[in-house]
């Protein structure tokens, strides 16, 4: 749905839209004042349509350059009484855990909302942690979507909730969630103009020891409150079979829709319970339901979260219900739910059959179809004379460390880019640690978005203990992962918040006292070969910024560069530019390359990577 | 009317797989049926396999079991016979006859002729429908029309809850400058379908 639409869409009518959409609308509809973000799958698209309609709105908006810095500004703003929010992806909570951990201690006036997008299975991530434990950790009430429809409810519902008890909130959702779409009813967009107040009071809002003793007393008093609202939820739901079961199942998220499904598939009459703020959990309603149940399954995503405070629940009542869940491997930890788990699940528990209606085709190989660089895309380029410059200047063992974004997709063959990888920002520091773990020279890669979000800072470090340590900053102006969202150093795009400033990169490294830094265009392949030897060769911090826009983000603003292809005259079929340089846009004709037109981006790049020279520009107005 | 419908729709990233999806969803909201659809985002639409799973009916979870699916609708050979894990005995596999073979091909990677791919199907047990979508976008004068073409076909499929008449009228809403050329798309593809569906009773 457009942004606009969705800003648009009126009362009482439905609208068929994704978790992530119905967030943003449930979010106007609660009063939204401030939200700050970084990009992240799969919370990306609350920012788009937040960006996109910051001019529509009066809600201040602004992607941050991380998260811990997005949680300070949220935090801040909802302390002078503006209904706030942040949102990212599950390992962004890492990254803010140090502000949010204090945030929930000191509390809140303005309704504040913390999301956190987890990824089982991890679609986009590097891990699949289960973000609910920051709600166990800090103490603070959680909501769990299950669908667009609870995504935008909990959302609204979550400022009032937020004010009452004076508490952050946090609603973590899946990708699942954040990424399914299903039918939503609209309320209305009410007119916030709370001005923002901030009333000093420093014994409030400054956790120094002697307050902090004192807060985290009255955090525990919230979580009293909390408890009864959590008993009496509006989303806590039990669900009877028709004739009564001795068996039960208690769920949440998007675990619940799988259970339903699957029940309903096999008939199975069993009662259901949702809890939807699973965070305190109303241990009287697990008590209750435990007693009225002989067995009860305990189907969740991820951790076993809920199954252990029911597990606990049980034995502080003293019943002996039977409880099976992960801790008794009935389910794994491992990956998302889908049908088949829950059917097979429900099916050997409840001693029903299904029928299976399975076809067997033949087996065939499938080529595999991996995610890889865009035609154009400027990583390739970099990486193609990276690797060719430690071959030149005999480090070809090099290790390569990586960083969070598109270029990560370098790990591939032929590039083979990609050696080592922890987090966003962790190419500085990894690559510090490893060249004085190796006693030898280390390459990192990081993206522009990355280097302000985090590399930054290991930069710092890297300077002040002077590593040996080669920094390749792929700047390609945008964060182009997450769908293109404008980042620190190219603020000026699509007109960005009200006046944001761009970051030179170069600039600030040479601010650090860094003497090796550069510029270079990440299509000249020959300049690039001259710098990345000295830079290598050069002992200490070095610093090379190669620089060109992000070919996708380009094409969509700009009609192409260029168009090249092969003078099959000249081509010897010797597949060089197959096995080195492997653009999406080459296929092969015969025994000789060709250039696929309608996916060559027109960089020419290739040109150089031809050892005969048989790739050539054509001229489009033939 | 309300009978429940599994579809899963299969291609590579850029082909319109989402449009699509986001084209039948609406379709059946506004038809007033109950839609769970699921997506992917991110990473994996680089050039990499993008799948939707729509259930429509009475369904709350947005992902089908396996053996399950009562249409695929795939933009690509390969990409059909790699989901077919979704489908039973019946199952109406609707899918553009043009491979888009993947990178790993130039390196040695082999791509199996689709009209194999099809045979394989159809021995399977499932009713295959192998579309020339780009034959048929130039014939409704669209080039560019093959999701449309191929939202055509599948709405031909027997049972298929959403109404013609309510996904051309979405069309037009969605596209107003390219809606001529979209809905003589989408009429080349049923028209082809229902050919083949009505050689099956």
């Amino acid at each position: 749905m457009k942004p606009d639409a969705l800003l648009a869409g009126v009362s009482d009518k439905k609208y068929f839209i994704l978790g992530n959409e119905a967030i943003v609308r449930g979010a106007l509809e609660g009063g939204l004042q401030l939200a700050a973000t970084y990009p992240g799958t799969p919370s990306s698209e609350i920012g788009d349509i937040l960006y996109a309609l910051s001019e529509k709105t009066n809600v201040y908006f602004e992607f941050s350059n991380n998260e811990k810095v997005a949680m300070e500004i949220a935090a801040s703003a909802a302390a002078c009484g503006l209904r706030s929010m942040t949102f990212m992806k599950h390992v962004g909570m890492n990254v803010a855990a140090d502000p949010f951990m204090t945030a929930v201690y000191i509390g809140t006036e303005g309704g504040f909302v913390i999301i956190a997008a987890d990824d089982p299975s991890m679609h986009s991530s590097q891990n699949e942690q289960d973000s609910r434990y920051y709600a166990r950790l800090s103490g603070i009430p959680m909501l769990e979507p299950s669908n667009s429809e609870e995504a935008y409810l909990m959302t609204k519902s979550a400022f009032e909730l937020s004010e009452r008890l004076k508490l952050p909130i946090l609603l973590r959702t899946t990708t699942r969630v954040a990424h399914s779409r299903s039918a939503v009813k609209f309320g209305e967009i009410p007119l916030n103009d709370r001005k923002a107040e901030f009333i000093k009071n420093p014994s409030k809002w400054v956790a120094i020891p002697a307050n902090a003793v004192r807060m985290h007393k009255e955090l525990l008093e919230k979580r009293e409150k909390a408890l009864e609202l959590s008993e009496n939820s509006e989303f806590l739901k039990i669900f009877y079979a028709s004739a009564g079961s001795q068996k039960g199942i208690i769920s949440s998220g998007c675990a619940f829709n799988y259970v339903v499904d699957a029940a309903r598939e096999l008939k199975a009459d069993v009662d259901i319970m949702k809890i939807g703020m699973t965070s305190p959990l109303p241990e009287k309603a697990i008590a209750d339901f435990l007693k009225a149940h002989d067995e009860v399954l305990i189907a969740e995503e991820l951790e076993p979260y809920i199954e252990e405070a029911v597990r606990v629940v049980a034995q502080k009542v003293g019943l002996n219900t039977v409880i099976h869940g992960k801790l008794d491997g009935y389910f794994s930890v491992l990956y998302e739910y889908n049908p088949d788990i829950l059917i097979s699940a429900l099916s050997s528990w409840l001693g029903l059959k299904l029928e299976a209606n399975k076809v067997f085709p033949e087996k065939v190989d499938l080529p595999p179809r991996p995610p890889v660089l865009c035609p154009g895309c400027s990583h390739r380029s970099v990486y193609y004379a990276v690797k060719k410059a430690l071959r030149k200047v005999g480090m070809k063992d090099a290790v390569c460390l990586s960083d969070i974004g598109c270029y990560t997709l370098g790990i591939a063959p032929p590039l083979s880019a990609a050696d080592y990888l922890l987090c966003m920002g962790s190419s500085v520091g990894t690559g510090c640690g490893m060249s004085k773990a190796l006693g030898r020279k280390t390459v990192g890669f990081t993206g522009d978005s990355t280097f302000f979000h985090s590399s930054l800072s290991g930069l710092i470090n890297a300077r002040h203990n002077d590593h040996d340590f080669l920094l390749v900053v792929l700047d390609n102006h945008i964060t182009a992962m997450t769908g293109h969202q404008p980042n620190p150093g190219n603020s000026g795009r699509l007109g960005c918040v009200r006046n944001a400033k761009s970051i030179d990169i170069k600039k600030a490294v040479e601010g650090l006292g860094i003497e090796f830094v550069k510029e270079v265009d990440a299509y000249d392949l020959d300049a690039m070969a001259a710098i990345f030897n000295e830079a290598l060769l050069f002992k200490g911090v070095s610093v090379v910024i190669a620089k060109r826009p992000c070919a996708l983000d380009y094409s969509r603003f700009h009609a192409k560069p260029g168009l090249f292809r092969v003078n099959r005259e000249k081509c010897t079929g010797c597949g060089v530019c197959l096995k080195t340089y492997a653009c999406p846009a080459f296929y092969k004709d015969g025994d000789k390359t060709a250039i696929d037109p309608s996916l060559c981006f027109g960089c020419g790049v290739c040109v150089s990577v031809c050892p005969v020279k048989s790739i050539e520009a054509v001229n489009i107005h033939e | 009317m309300n009978k429940n419908f599994q579809l899963v729709i299969s291609g590579v990233g850029g082909q319109g797989i989402l449009t699509v999806a986001d084209i039948l969803g609406t379709s059946a909201i506004n038809e007033g049926i109950n839609v769970v659809m699921s997506e992917v985002h991110g990473m994996s639409q680089r050039g990499g396999v993008v799948i939707s799973e729509m259930k429509i009916g009475d369904f709350l979870s947005p992902l089908i079991a396996d053996s399950s699916a009562d249409a695929i609708l795939s933009f690509e050979p390969v990409e059909a016979y790699r989901i077919l894990n979704k489908a039973r005995r019946n199952t109406f596999v609707v899918f553009n006859l043009k491979p888009t073979p993947p990178p790993g091909t130039l390196a040695g990677d082999s791509y199996p002729d689709p009209a194999v791919l099809l045979e394989y199907m159809k021995r399977a047990g499932v009713n295959a429908i192998g579309v020339p979508a780009l034959e048929l976008a130039c014939k409704a004068d669209n080039l560019r029309g093959e999701n449309m073409v191929m939202l055509g076909a599948l709405s031909a499929v027997p049972n298929f809850p959403v109404s013609s008449a309510a996904l051309e009228s979405l069309i037009a809403a969605k596209f107003p400058k390219a809606k001529k050329n979209n809905i003589a798309a989408f009429n080349e593809g049923r028209i082809f379908a229902e050919s083949y569906v009505n050689n099956l009773q």
